[in-house]
């Protein structure tokens, strides 16, 4: 049940970008129609699990081969939209939190959660909020938010105190370049329409050193750069080294850091 | 009273050959699987000779083999050591020789009602598949959660994937409004067993007819099956004839190398045309075997392509469940339909392009179609192609067909 705190809107200052949630929220009845204007998202899907699963396997020791690897471990999911990865990561077994700053997105995502039978604790919360409450995870996962924050080292930092000494971070973003305007904005958005026009904006795109070095300042050390490419012969992303549009990051807190 | 609603991971609409198969492979695969049937449970332990019989590629001997089936129909499978093609106007154009691709048999011929005998043991055996007999999906409706069928007597079932194997006519395809391309060509398939005095040596053979291909597929105990391709005009009035005159008509066509001929069955007949799905998936459906894309029976391939659309699909869910997405994900079925797209394509272009080719009796095609065989003939190395695609052993191959564990 909605209580009142559930619906307050969430501050619109800090690293929420008000324009940005407003953008989204005008299209969250459509987070889970494949497609619909996340279909780029959900294409990109299973190639993001895949290096999540993997990266989450390997900094906790778990063994991916198994039903359930990710069983016991806390994860939030910051800008969960409506649950596109938070869903599977809770299926491979993880506790997972999601947060978003935009109320729709948080609704779509529990009423689907509720049909997927799998229970999420969804809150409507920016990343601030989610650090002041004092709730500390395992991991962290943050995909495709970076680029719309309003101020990104702050998100960083924050995110950065949500994860337990030991923990892991783990970030999936557009890097600026002139290739990743190309594809990402001229083309994704002009040209193929795969996402609606204005949804991007490359001066916000951001290089893996930018990112890596916000990251060192909120105290986690990167331990992997993977690039994400698209092979349009074959319609499909695969994980490559190709960091030049999408990318995805994984830093470490240390033991004994926080 | 409240219409009963059961709830289950798949749900596969359709009992027949790829409609079992894709029961069976999903419970094994770990999902809990409804299989809705139109006939009677039961109907298939029940089924006496009826002389229908389907080709098993290597590819999908391997498919049944990882799903323990085969070892429940493999004494009733007759191998297929050569096929012999030849046209009217001349005895022998190619040749194929299984020695030629290494020691397995091209093929096998099983009359289906062993083959249904022994996915019904599999599954019973497998566990995880309850039947819904006799039931028909009378609507269906799909939303985030998946699909749910609503069956004629009211009760329903939800799912998070519905797989049409419901046919040609695939009614789950409409329902969904999933366009078909058809070709009719016009032909009829008359497919009945022949008894021959003489045996078989394990020999297939097809013959390219003016009135369409005619093939003679080995059958074990001194049987052939026939499948018979004429004109729709033709085929009507050979149907209405006596047994005894239909024999004479088929003697005619079969020859006399197996000896005297004696029909050992009921003779059955259907349409023969090609229907192409526009897709084989949407939101929480997926379109396998016939449904997909029905072929015309020239190189007896559509049970081979029913087969390797289970082996795919089941790879792809699997896959998916792996990363944690949903049965009815855009993920693993956007795999699926990526995968099996190009492979039923080439079936598609090479059975259409063989019939037109040689259903033809203009003297530059019949000219062109002999320098065409002899040619393939000479080169070994694209005649190993062909048959390696018939025995289903090109390509990507799913897992199951490369006989290792989903």
């Amino acid at each position: 049940m909605a209580t009142q705190a559930d619906r307050a809107r969430p501050d619109s200052s800090g690293t929420v970008d008000a324009r940005e949630i407003e953008s989204f929220s005008s299209v969250a009845d459509r987070w889970w129609d494949e497609d619909g204007p996340f279909k780029p998202l959900h294409r990109l899907n299973p190639v993001r699990l895949a290096y999540l699963k993997r990266s989450v396997c390997d900094h906790f020791g778990r063994d991916a081969s198994s039903g359930r690897p990710l069983s016991g471990l806390a994860i939030a999911d910051v800008g969960c939209g409506g649950g596109l990865a938070t869903e599977p990561l809770a299926r491979l077994g993880a506790a997972m939190t999601g947060i978003d700053a935009s109320d729709e997105a948080i609704a779509v995502a529990r009423a689907h959660a509720e049909t997927s039978g799998l229970a999420i604790d969804y809150r409507p919360l920016a990343v601030e909020a989610l650090a002041a409450s004092g709730d500390r995870f395992d991991a962290l996962v943050a995909l495709e938010i970076v680029e719309h924050v309003a101020d990104r080292r702050a998100f960083i930092a924050a995110c950065c105190r949500c994860v337990r000494p030991g923990g892991a971070i783990l970030l999936s973003t557009l890097n600026r370049t002139a290739r990743s305007f190309v594809l990402g904005v001229v083309g994704a958005e002009y040209l193929l329409r795969w996402i609606p026009r204005g949804a991007h904006t490359w001066s916000k795109f951001v290089k893996p050193s930018e990112l890596a070095r916000d990251l060192r300042a909120g105290g986690a050390l990167v331990e992997d750069v993977t690039g994400l490419g698209f092979d349009p012969l074959s319609n499909r992303w695969f994980l490559g080294r190709g960091v030049s549009v999408n990318y995805m990051m994984r830093a470490r807190l240390p033991e004994g850091a926080g | 009273m409240p219409a009963m609603e059961r709830r289950f991971d798949i749900a596969v609409v359709g009992g027949g050959l790829s409609g079992m198969t894709a029961a069976l492979a999903l419970a094994r695969a770990g999902f809990s699987v409804a299989a809705i049937e139109r006939g009677e449970p039961g109907r298939v332990l029940a089924d006496a000779f009826d002389g229908r019989a389907s080709s098993v590629a290597y590819g999908s001997r391997l498919v049944l083999e990882a799903l323990g089936a085969w070892e429940r129909m493999a004494s009733h499978a007759q191998p297929i050591l050569e096929i012999r093609v030849s046209d009217r106007d001349a005895p022998l154009f190619l040749h194929y020789d299984h020695a030629d691709v290494g020691d397995h048999p091209l093929g096998w011929i099983v009359e289906n009602r062993f083959i249904r005998r022994a996915l019904a043991a599999a599954v019973a055996e497998t566990g995880g598949v309850e039947v819904v007999a006799p039931a028909e999906v009378v609507a269906m409706t799909r939303d985030d959660a998946g699909a749910a069928l609503t069956l004629g007597d009211g009760a329903r079932i939800v799912c998070r994937l519905a797989v049409a194997c419901d046919g040609k006519a695939s009614p789950l395809r409409a329902m969904a409004g999933i366009p078909a391309w058809r070709r009719a060509y016009g032909q009829t398939a008359i497919v009945c067993t022949v008894r021959h005095e003489r045996p078989h040596r394990g020999v297939a053979h097809e013959r390219f007819l003016p009135g369409g291909p005619f093939a003679i597929l080995p059958l074990p105990g001194g049987m052939s099956s026939l499948v018979w391709t004429e004109r729709d005009a033709i085929a009507r009035r050979v149907l209405e004839l006596d047994r005894e005159r239909f024999l004479e008509e088929v003697a005619w066509r079969f020859g006399d190398f197996l000896g005297a001929l004696e029909l050992a069955g009921p003779v059955w007949s259907h349409p023969v045309g090609l229907v192409l799905a526009a897709r084989l998936t949407d939101r929480g459906l997926a379109l396998v075997g016939d449904a997909a894309h029905a072929i015309h029976p020239i190189a007896g391939q559509g049970y081979n392509l029913g087969v390797r659309d289970v082996a795919v699909l089941a790879e792809a869910l699997v896959d998916g469940r792996r990363l944690g997405l949903g049965a009815g994900d855009g993920g693993p079925l956007e795999a699926y339909a990526r995968r099996r797209r190009a492979d039923a394509m080439a079936f598609v272009c090479v059975t259409d392009g063989l019939n037109r080719l040689f259903s033809n009796r203009l003297a530059p095609v019949v000219l062109a179609r002999g320098l065409g065989l002899a040619a393939v003939d000479r080169l070994p190395p694209l005649k190993r192609l062909f048959m390696r695609h018939a025995m289903g052993t090109v390509g990507r191959l799913p897992r199951l067909m490369r006989g290792e564990a989903l």
